[in-house]
């Protein structure tokens, strides 16, 4: 049997490779068909067990995702990055907030806790406000806010990038949009986005939160959109556009649609289970091929 | 008809308001308890609350109803179903008595077969909340629940898996591919089931041809199932796609499953429906459903039930019904709920416990989420334990990685470990067509052939051909 070729994979089995050639692993023939997939197939085996290699690269992915969830958010240099952005054309600094979660342990086990914030976030964006001195009915068209949540790694590595594209792309529109100073939360969830819009009198909030990370997608970032945020809203008031990264949903791709939602939001006044992302709809009428390898003649 | 319970522990009076925080109080601890405010205070009011529940008449269950017939239908249909002759054999014991009878020498499977309709989901959970994790294993051992539809599964020291073929674009080539991998390594006697990215009718129907197609190009005696919602199932029924089962999450309240878009009459509808097919050739158990506790407490629809009881009562809906499968995905829900590999191994044995204790044909989803505290080790050893426990079946995930939906679960290689270790076989017809397929050498030490089955070579060679 011919030793795997692993065209496309995700951990760094090349540096474990010299466990598998010891006469003890099975290999599997057909472990090139990992073209098609990301997941674990044809990973040979030790008796029917995982072979070492695949075991130690297991245990790897497992630590990247764990330290993924307990790392903590580097908020002064996710501040700096955000200040960066060229296109924002207001002078504030992003306004740091918190949580009522304290740690990490209350936000995992209280999700009710990382929903609201902390009375000191709400003092803040009060003072903010004030100092505008100036809130109509609609002073901010968007409210972006930026949460840890359950992979700080998902948005220190792709909140910037990502709102640089939409911002760039949002330029190119007609109107122009007014947008409030980005707000960055720890210990948060995405309900959080609520407070936050509704203190900063936006019409719109768009919450850039880390998702749970799985093996292969430790710092995966969500978008969830809320026309006329409150506290209180559920679920069925927000739309979602998930999975945003360089090896997920590629920046210009999750603006294309973020900018759609937004802007039919903008039209409609809501947004939520009757707002549908239609911008996918010419994509999944391609892929109605049912023919794979298995039954080809 | 509520009344309040008290226990007197020395010169001090415990006071519990009615039965259900009697039951929320006696129940080891949990993080989804605690986030619904039901649980008990301290360890001490934890250990009074099960000595005065163990003291609890079992007839107090029939006339104490946890959330009112009037307004909850699952109420309704346990009361309504309930076997007052069945009921007869257990009806003059406590709930301390009734774990005791459990574990006698007199209780065999037959005895537990002929008492199941007379016990509700509220009996089960009350008195698995007394009972230590060998107690829960003892008994779900004697628990004996078998259903068929290709084949045969939960006959006693059997295990089979869930194949679980994921893939984030639903790719059809992707899903193959991992397809092969479990059927090469001995998996997918329970179901070939995915859990689609894309979740409406025309990809369902996809979905499903896939499948089909591979099981009767390969003659596998196995049953397929798309996971998207009971109605989208009724509409591909109705568009003639080739359904083998009807899949459905299901919860212990009315509320929750309205939460889930669905009630006990779109259960009926869908069932009556896959019926008509009749695609099963051994059986005619055509239903799906996957439970887990804090389902309810999620949808907001908990009634201030503590999440095991609500989770017991999700079994009453499933037997209503005839599943061939039935799983808790355990430690999917995250760490909100069950917080760690303690509380997730514990949470396993109970849902796996009161479901077989009822008549349910029970497996698990042996899994957890990344922000869990818990890692491959706690699932070793709730699938040995399950393994023990006679479970039905288990998931088969290539690596035990699900890229699709970001958590772990039990792996081929897993189901194969627990296999030999237990002597657990697969289900006979599907143990029959892995060794003409020659994809095991050896059944009885489940030894995996070295060399491809020449039906599954052919298009593996095709396909290096193309490249």
């Amino acid at each position: 049997m011919s030793s795997p070729c692993v065209n496309k994979t995700h951990y760094p089995v090349d540096s474990l490779k010299s466990h598998k050639h010891n006469g003890n692993v099975v290999t599997n023939p057909w472990s090139d068909l990992r073209r098609f997939t990301d997941a674990r197939i044809g990973l040979g085996r030790a008796g029917i067990s995982l072979p070492t290699s695949e075991l130690l690269a297991f245990q790897l992915s497992h630590a990247q995702a764990r330290d993924a969830v307990s790392f903590p958010l580097d908020i002064d240099s996710l501040a700096d990055q955000l200040s960066n952005i060229p296109l924002l054309n207001n002078v504030t600094s992003p306004i740091k907030v918190n949580s009522q979660a304290n740690d990490r342990i209350s936000y995992l086990q209280r999700p009710d806790l990382g929903r609201k914030l902390a009375e000191s976030g709400r003092k803040i964006l009060l003072n903010y406000m004030d100092n505008q001195g100036k809130a109509t009915d609609s002073q901010y068209d968007l409210a972006i806010v930026v949460v840890d949540g359950l992979s700080s790694l998902a948005v220190q590595n792709n909140a910037q990038p990502f709102i640089n594209e939409l911002l760039s792309q949002l330029n190119k529109q007609h109107s122009a949009w007014h947008i409030a100073p980005i707000t960055i939360v720890e210990q948060g969830r995405v309900a959080i986005g609520d407070d936050i819009g509704q203190l900063l009198n936006a019409q719109l909030v768009m919450v850039l939160i880390g998702e749970r990370p799985g093996l292969s997608s430790p710092d995966s970032l969500g978008l969830y959109l809320t026309w006329a945020p409150k506290t209180g809203l559920n679920d069925a008031c927000r739309n979602c556009i998930s999975n945003i990264r360089p090896a997920g949903l590629p920046y210009a791709e999750a603006a294309k649609r973020a900018i759609y939602l937004l802007t039919e939001a903008k039209n409609l006044k809501l947004t939520g289970v009757n707002l549908k992302d239609r911008t996918q709809d010419d994509v999944i009428e391609h892929q109605q091929q049912t023919q794979n390898f298995l039954i080809a003649e | 008809m509520s009344q309040s319970y008290r226990y007197m522990l020395g010169s001090q009076t415990y006071q519990f308001r009615d039965l259900a925080d009697l039951m929320a109080k006696a129940t080891p601890q949990r993080s989804g308890d605690r986030l619904a405010g039901v649980i008990a205070q301290s360890a001490k009011e934890r250990a009074v609350a099960q000595m005065r529940l163990a003291d609890v008449p079992l007839k107090t269950f029939l006339n104490d109803a946890l959330i009112p017939y009037e307004t909850d239908e699952v109420t309704r249909l346990i009361l309504d179903e309930h076997d007052t002759n069945a009921f007869a054999y257990i009806s003059h014991l406590t709930v301390g008595d009734f774990r005791n009878w459990l574990l006698s020498d007199y209780v065999t499977p037959q005895v537990l077969a002929t008492v199941k309709m007379g016990i509700t989901p509220e009996m089960a959970a009350a008195v698995s909340k007394i009972m230590r994790n060998q107690d829960l294993i003892l008994v779900a051992k004697k628990c004996h629940v078998t259903s068929a539809f290709r084949n045969t599964i939960g006959l006693p020291g059997h295990l089979s898996t869930r194949l679980q073929p994921n893939h984030p674009t639903d790719d059809v080539n992707g899903i193959a591919a991992s397809m092969l991998d479990g059927l090469l390594y001995g998996n997918g006697d329970a179901v070939i089931g995915i859990n689609p990215a894309t979740d409406n009718v025309a990809q369902a129907i996809k979905l499903m041809k896939l499948m089909d197609d591979v099981i009767q190009k390969y003659d596998i005696p196995t049953q397929s199932c798309v996971l998207t919602h009971v109605t989208n199932t009724i509409e591909c029924i109705e568009a003639g796609a080739p359904v083998d089962l009807v899949f459905q999450s299901i919860g212990g309240t009315e509320a929750t499953n309205s939460s889930f878009g669905f009630n006990l009459q779109t259960l009926t509808e869908a069932q009556d429906a896959a019926l008509s097919l009749k695609r099963g050739t051994v059986g005619n158990n055509v239903m799906y459903f996957e439970t887990g506790q804090g389902s309810s407490l999620s949808a907001n629809a908990h009634h201030g039930l503590d999440q095991q009881t609500c989770e017991a009562r999700a079994y009453a809906v499933a037997r209503k019904f005839n599943p061939l499968l039935v799983n808790t995905v355990v430690g999917f829900i995250g760490p909100e709920y069950l917080f760690d590999g303690k509380e997730i191994t514990r949470a396993g044995l109970e849902d796996h416990f009161c479901a077989k204790l009822l008549g349910v044909p029970m497996g698990c989803d042996v899994c957890y989420t990344n922000h869990a505290e818990a890692d491959q080790n706690d699932m070793d050893n709730l699938l040995t334990l399950l393994g023990v426990a006679g479970c039905s079946f288990v998931m088969g995930i290539p690596g035990s990685d699900d890229i699709m939906l970001n958590y772990q679960t039990t792996s081929f290689h897993d189901a194969l470990y627990v296999r030999r270790v237990l002597g657990s076989r697969p289900a006979p017809e599907f143990e029959h067509w892995l060794t003409q397929m020659n994809i095991m050498k050896n059944t009885s030490d489940f030894v995996l052939s070295n060399t491809l089955p020449k039906e599954f070579a052919k298009p593996l060679y095709a396909l290096q051909g193309e490249r």
